[in-house]
This record gives C-alpha cells, sequence and structure tokens, in this order.
C-alpha cells in the first residue's frame, strides 16, 4: 500500500447522495482476478453512453476534472455492496481522496486498506464543498485536517491504527500475523 | 455483584476477542467461518502467494461459486462452456486456489452449491453464536441464526485466509422491536423493506441491528434470513436475531450442525446467548408490524419504498429524488400498482429458499404468466431446487410459462448472463434497485415472491392478496 501523508489537489464534484458501489464500479467488471486496470470502468455507466461513447456532460469527462485527486460527494458514499474494485477503480483513476458527511461502513474499510482515505466533514462543510468544485484542497493525514483555500482548517476524523497505516504505507496484515502467539492461544481456550 | 446485562452481540463479540480493542488499535477479532466465492477471492490468493503465507485454518474456510456463474443448464451441466469468458476463467481459478491452498470448494456441478449465503444455514455450518464473514455485503442474512455475520473486502478475506481473524472496531447496537402479527399476504420481505423504508439507506450505519418482538419470533428461519439479509440495505454491519426453539428445530440434523453429544452440548450454549433482560443498545426503535402492507420500491435504492397500493412520492425540493424518478421513467404522485413489468426475477440471497418459492407456486398455480412478460425462477441452492422439484414447483413455474434455472445469483446483479435489458422494467424479489444492477439501463422494482408472481401473471404491478 502506497504511503498517503498530505496530497493537495483540485476537487471534483459529484453532489448526489447515496453513490453505490454499482455505480462507482458496476458488476459486469468483477469478473477480473486482479486489482489493476479498473480506473477504466469507474462510474461507467454514468461516464460513458451504451455505444461506449463518453459522455461530455459527465463531470469526469471535463478538462476541469483531469488529474484531479479528491472527490467530494454526498451523503453516504459507496453504500451496497462489499466489492473492493469500488476503491481499486477510484484509486486506479487517481483518486486519492473522497469528501463526504458519511461513508458506507464496509467501503471506508476496504478504501483505508488500499490508501484511499474517506474524509468526513460536517454536513455545512460538504454543502459548501459541494458548491465551488474545483477549488484546491489540502489534506494533511497526520494532523487529520482539511485545509480550505481561505486559510481555515477543517478536521475530519481518522481510526488512529488506520492513520498509521496510511503515514507509513503499511497493511494491517503484519500487525495481525504479529499477533500469532494470542491466535494461537485463543484457539487453544475455545 | 451481578453481572451487567449484555446483549446477544456483546456475548458473541466478547468471545471471539483474541485481543480487546484500545485507544491505538482495534480489536484482533477471531472468526469461526469463512465463506468465499469466486469474485471477491482471486486477488486475496494473490495475496497469500506473494507473502508466501498459507491458509491458517483450512477447515474453518468454505468455497463455493454463486456471482458469476451461469444458471442454464446447459452451461452448468451440459458441457457448454460457459458464455463469459472471463467469468469461466474466475471458475477455473477458484478451482486451481481451493486445490493449492487446501480449501473445500463446492464447485460448479456439486450438489450442495448455491448462493453462498443459502448454503451456510442449509448445510447447518451457521451457527448460534459463530462469527461469520465472507466478501459479500449479504453475509448479514447469517445473523438469522444468532451469528455475528458481516460482509468484508477482498483484502479482509486475505486477512482472515493468513490468519483467521480480522482487525475490527467494536460496532455500536441498534435494537429494532418489532411487534405485531403480519396480515395475510404480507410476508418478511415486505417487513424488511418497511423497515428500511423507516430507517434509511444510512440509518443503520455503523451499528449491528438486532431484530427483536414477538414479529420476529413467529417468523420461520426462512424469513429470518430475509429481514437480515437486508439489513445492509439500511448501512448496518450486520443484523441479528436470537437463537430460540425455531432456530434449533432448524438446526437439528443438517449434515454439518453438531450432532449427539456435541449437540447437546451447542444447544446448552447457544441457550446462554439472547441478549439478558435490561441489556442496552445504543439505540432502539419501535416497529407496528400488523399494519404493514405489501411494500414496493419505485426508486434507485431499498429505501425508496412505499405500500403497493399508494403513490409515489413528490419531493420537488430533492433533485436526487427527481433523477431517481427519471432513471426509472416514473412520476411522482402515480399509483405504482398496474405499473407494466417486463421481466419478473424470482431468486437471490433475499428471497430462493424453499418457503419462497411455494409462496410464489402458490400464485402461480393453474394460472400464466402475461403475454410478453419473461420471468426466470432461480433456486437458492441446488438442494433447494431438488426439494422444489420433489413438491413439483418447477411443474408449476413451468407450465406458467417461466424458466426453471440452476442456482446461483443470476439477475440480481448481472453479471453471469441473466440480465435486464436497458429501459425495461423488472419486477424482482432481490435486495438493490441500484441503477444499472440488473443491466446497465435496467430499471428494478423490489418486491416480494408474491407481489412478483402475482404480477407476472398480470403482466403489471399487482396486489397479490387480488389474487390469493
Amino acid at each position: 500500500m502506497a504511503a498517503l501523508t498530505a496530497l493537495t489537489s483540485r476537487t471534483v464534484v459529484l453532489a448526489a447522495a447515496n453513490i453505490d458501489t454499482d455505480q462507482i464500479i458496476p458488476a459486469r467488471f468483477l469478473t477480473t482476478t486482479t486489482r489493476a486496470g479498473l480506473g477504466a470502468q469507474l462510474f461507467a455507466d454514468w461516464r460513458y453512453d451504451p455505444a461506449g461513447a463518453p459522455r461530455p456532460e459527465f463531470v469526469l469527462n471535463r478538462p476541469e476534472a483531469q488529474g484531479c485527486r479528491i472527490l467530494v460527494a454526498g451523503d453516504n458514499f459507496g453504500c451496497g455492496s462489499s466489492r473492493e474494485h469500488a476503491p481499486w477503480a477510484l484509486l486506479d483513476y487517481g483518486i486519492r481522496a473522497v469528501i463526504s458527511t458519511r461513508f458506507a461502513d464496509i467501503f471506508a474499510s476496504n478504501a483505508l486498506k488500499n490508501g484511499l482515505l474517506p474524509v468526513v466533514v460536517a454536513a455545512a462543510t460538504n454543502a459548501w464543498l459541494l458548491a465551488r468544485p474545483g477549488i484546491e484542497l489540502s489534506v494533511d493525514v497526520e494532523a487529520g485536517t482539511l485545509l480550505l483555500p481561505d486559510g481555515v482548517a477543517v478536521s475530519f476524523p481518522l481510526e488512529p491504527f488506520a492513520r498509521h497505516c496510511l503515514l507509513a504505507g503499511v497493511d494491517e496484515l503484519g500487525f495481525l500475523l504479529g499477533r500469532r502467539c494470542d491466535i494461537d492461544a485463543f484457539e487453544r481456550r475455545a | 455483584m451481578a453481572r451487567t446485562p449484555q446483549t446477544l452481540f456483546d456475548k458473541v463479540w466478547q468471545r471471539h476477542e483474541v485481543t480487546a480493542e484500545s485507544a491505538a488499535t482495534p480489536a484482533v477479532l477471531y472468526i469461526d467461518l469463512h465463506l468465499v466465492h469466486e469474485v471477491t477471492s482471486p486477488q486475496a490468493f494473490a495475496l497469500l502467494r506473494e507473502r508466501g503465507l498459507p491458509v491458517r485454518r483450512p477447515e474453518r474456510t468454505l468455497a463455493t461459486m454463486d456471482h458469476s456463474t451461469p444458471t442454464l443448464t446447459a452451461q452448468v451441466f451440459g458441457g457448454a462452456p460457459i458464455a463469459i469468458d472471463s467469468a469461466a476463467r474466475q471458475v477455473r481459478e477458484l478451482e486451481a486456489n481451493c486445490a493449492a491452498f487446501g480449501v473445500e470448494l463446492l464447485g460448479l456441478r456439486h450438489a450442495e452449491r448455491g448462493i453462498v449465503h443459502v448454503i451456510g444455514p442449509e448445510l447447518g455450518l451457521t451457527q448460534p453464536g459463530k462469527t461469520v464473514v465472507c466478501g459479500d455485503s449479504h453475509t448479514s442474512t447469517h445473523g438469522a441464526l444468532g451469528a455475528l455475520a458481516f460482509g468484508i473486502g477482498t483484502t479482509e478475506v486475505g486477512h482472515v485466509l493468513a490468519t483467521q481473524c480480522l482487525l475490527q472496531r467494536k460496532p455500536r447496537t441498534l435494537a429494532v422491536n418489532v411487534r405485531g402479527r403480519l396480515a395475510a399476504g404480507v410476508t418478511a420481505k415486505d417487513l424488511i423493506l418497511a423497515i428500511i423504508g423507516r430507517l434509511g439507506v444510512a440509518g443503520g450505519t455503523g451499528h449491528v441491528i438486532e431484530y427483536r418482538g414477538d414479529t420476529i419470533a413467529a417468523l420461520d428461519m426462512d424469513e429470518r434470513m430475509t429481514v437480515c439479509n437486508m439489513s445492509i440495505e439500511a448501512g448496518a454491519r450486520a443484523g441479528l436475531i436470537a437463537p430460540d426453539e425455531t432456530t434449533y428445530a432448524y438446526l437439528e440434523g443438517r449434515p454439518r450442525a453438531p450432532q449427539g453429544e456435541a449437540w447437546e452440548h451447542a444447544l446448552h450454549e447457544w441457550r446462554q446467548l439472547p441478549s439478558d433482560a435490561g441489556a442496552r443498545f445504543d439505540g432502539e426503535v419501535e416497529f407496528e408490524a400488523g399494519a404493514v402492507e405489501p411494500m414496493i420500491t419505485y426508486g434507485t435504492n431499498p429505501g425508496m419504498a412505499i405500500p403497493i397500493g399508494a403513490a409515489i412520492p413528490r419531493r420537488p425540493e430533492d433533485p436526487a429524488f427527481g433523477r431517481a424518478l427519471a432513471y426509472m421513467g416514473l412520476e411522482a404522485g402515480a399509483p405504482i400498482k398496474d405499473q407494466p413489468v417486463n421481466v419478473v426475477f424470482i431468486g437471490s440471497c433475499t428471497n430462493a429458499r424453499l418457503s419462497d418459492l411455494r409462496g410464489a407456486a402458490r400464485l402461480l398455480r393453474g394460472r400464466h404468466i402475461a403475454p410478453g412478460l419473461s420471468m426466470l425462477v432461480v433456486p437458492g441452492s441446488q438442494q433447494v431446487k431438488r426439494a422444489a422439484e420433489a413438491e413439483g414447483l418447477d411443474r408449476v413455474f413451468l407450465e406458467a410459462g417461466a424458466e426453471w434455472r440452476e442456482s446461483g445469483c443470476s439477475m440480481c446483479l448481472g453479471m453471469n448472463g441473466d440480465t435486464v435489458a436497458r429501459g425495461q422494467y423488472s419486477l424482482s424479489t432481490s435486495n438493490r434497485n441500484f441503477e444499472g444492477r440488473q443491466g446497465a439501463g435496467a430499471r428494478t422494482l423490489l418486491a416480494s415472491p408474491l407481489t412478483a408472481a402475482a404480477s407476472a401473471v398480470r403482466g403489471r404491478v399487482t396486489d397479490p392478496r387480488e389474487l390469493l
């Protein structure tokens, strides 16, 4: 997992609430056996018309969205299926942080395990961000803050162990493998 | 000193803590049963290979294939190739991974294969008090037996394969207290759609729901599984129902349930599990079941559900609502009843168990589906299929003009060849009406098997009580 300590980027905005993982990556693309290359199918049914041509009106297809690494979305982002292909697709496309008022539990867990940062902000902050697509934001993972263009720093919650993994660029498996003695003891007790 | 009263969730959680959580680290939670399928496991097995790790406890892991597998008999048993090449590759990869890592696989032609959440309980593997995980969000289904069961991502599938454990922060608890008797023609599916409509699609986020009350106690196991299955559609981490005599009667004698003396011992343990009197939940919701009517969705998430006789709500101030109705091609203020339907799907981990098929067959017996409509009936497992055939349900469906398929996830998620065409209306007993869920541009209306069968007969959305 690639470490994430700080990030500065313009935003791209998808204002809809309840963006589910079937929108992020439709199920028909899940017959892959690798993690790579899913960015091409990110938001496929919103991004492309039935013939496969990009829909020019969709935000990710606009010139100003190119290179944006922060996505601002409506409430309850990532609901639905547990498919980790959703964060894989976002990361492969180039997104490193998603800002919303709330994330579905499994999506948030999957995202953090791959170095994609879910940033939970208050409804007023999110509404402000949704109304200003393309503004430049800075995220400081260590401090847990989002720096707005006017210099205001908004803090966001981040589970301490996930923060540690993000900053160090390590996944949780090493920690779990390091608990082998405890797991052995648990299995003997059970 | 008296012990602090505990909830069912607290008890199961505590009994599986290898190490408790601290401010710095989540709990290490032991997993009793890990169910694996072809779509969310290849990258997890690849992780084990990269790190040179074995599967720690292969005997606690069971694999099957359901999501991308075909339901056409010719492709399952007839020697015809699986039509989707990438799905065929996934099937072969799961076979190879299970062989290489020593994991038991109920493969494509196995007599006990089926949708992963149907076969766990059916085999007696899912048991009260167990922790159960699977790389699929509808793992919440298994909570119907009093197991703490939740969906995980592929990285976590790798963690469980390698360590039999997960790092988890303890979720909060939400009691949904359901009282009163469901009216005739109203099913567990209608109940859970009504509950989701009330909680909202994110109302359960961060929580484990325990469904309680006399309504829940009166449900049979198939119905309880339908309720717990859709907990995730309210955003909940898991759904739980306390084990009781109904649970024990369901499990007794199943091939992988404890037998003999072990059964007696297990029963003794299971009877300790229900929430203690006075146990505190982080939230409680009261729900009256007697007033629930057959429910149907009209929008693009499962919370957008109304009684079948009601009009589609008006929310002119909400652009997302307008967008959902535009996708669905439906009008605010219009009745949903009599909306023409092109496809009816009876299947999925929500509603493809034997009692679901019996309910649908009861309405279809001696009737025929409407001209121009197509109907797919896909049993939840090969065992459900054989049991249904032994009762002649397959004949009822076939004579009514429906197709009768091999088990699998099928049209629930349209990644296996079973899809709904762009713009078509599908009345489906599955769990998600998201845009494109059943195929790009498909329009899904979620309802019970009774409503699905009645609507198939009329070719339009029909209150099943009119045909019962």
